[in-house]
């Protein structure tokens, strides 16, 4: 096969702004179904796999994190290309020896559908083993986000958090946010696409660097 | 099966739910009553209408004859 027969025959990842791919899987907390979450935001997250160093962090630090994403109405879901008892086995182990209790579902992709979908294997890195991925999904299940990490690097929970907070702070004012946003900070005014707009815009208040970046506070 | 378990009882959030639905509630009806994650009642409720134990009709569910006797049960 060449280079590019192979390129082409990869399973495509999915696409912001477009609807979640679908997927019905067994969980730690049941069968469950994307549409089981409609209504609220979901981080769908992958780790390479169960009883492994750096993916035990990372559970119990999407545990820690738990409490405020469900006060920004998002759930989280785990998944691995492991069977449910090593789910359950691992879990037990990690409030057992780490006294941190997993609250959150994950899936046990053995068939890998899920992680195929969602492009969660990266041969090139693993041919077994998933991916720290993590995909936004929005209340109407529109796929909003995507962070790919390697299997060394734990993942930034502050970051996952912020994006969150940055993805409703827009969709709610209408705004994008700049670089290292926090919730408080400035936030950028969506830039005007007619000369009409942009000269409008010297009088509305904003602090402008210049016509197309402008700030405002909430 | 997280709501009935092989032998046919109710695992705790099985119960919960089946007994939310005492009378004709929603999905929203039953997260309030049991506490539980949207989704988790979602498939909770899925399982227990696959199971016979309550009915669903437009957007309400309520506990069958087999459902309100199995929420008299122990079991």
């Amino acid at each position: 096969m060449t280079v590019i027969e192979q390129v082409e025959a990869r399973p495509g990842l999915p696409r912001l702004n477009e609807p979640a791919p679908a997927f019905e899987a067994v969980t730690t907390h049941g069968p469950l179904k994307l549409s089981d979450f409609e209504g609220s935001w979901l981080i769908l997250f992958s780790h390479p796999a169960d009883f492994t160093p750096v993916c035990t962090t990372e559970f119990m630090a999407f545990a820690e994190i738990y409490p405020e994403l469900q006060k920004r109405g998002a759930e989280l879901l785990g998944l691995s290309i492991d069977s449910v008892y090593s789910h359950i086995a691992w879990v037990r182990n990690i409030e057992e020896k780490a006294g941190v209790k997993i609250p959150f579902p994950v899936i046990a992709d053995l068939d890998r559908k899920v992680a195929t979908a969602y492009g969660m294997v990266m041969p090139g890195e693993s041919k077994t083993e998933t991916s720290r991925c993590v995909f936004l999904i929005d209340p109407k299940g529109i796929l909003r986000a995507m962070i790919y990490y390697p299997l060394t690097t734990g993942r930034n929970m502050d970051e996952i958090l912020r994006l969150v907070d940055a993805l409703q702070t827009a969709d709610a004012n209408g705004v994008a946010t700049p670089a290292n946003w926090r919730p408080g900070d400035k936030v950028i005014v969506p830039a005007p696409n007619t000369t009409e707009l942009a000269e409008e815009r010297a009088g509305a208040g904003y602090e402008c660097t210049d016509w197309y970046l402008c700030k405002k506070s909430l | 099966m997280p709501c009935v378990r092989p032998d046919g009882t109710l695992s705790g959030s099985g119960r919960a739910m089946l007994e939310a639905v005492q009378t004709d509630s929603t999905v929203a009806d039953v997260v309030a009553k049991t506490g539980m994650p949207l989704f988790r009642v979602r498939s909770g409720l899925r399982e227990l209408v696959a199971a016979d134990l309550i009915s669903e009709t437009g957007e309400l569910f309520s506990q069958t004859e087999q459902g309100a006797a199995k929420a008299r049960s122990s079991g």
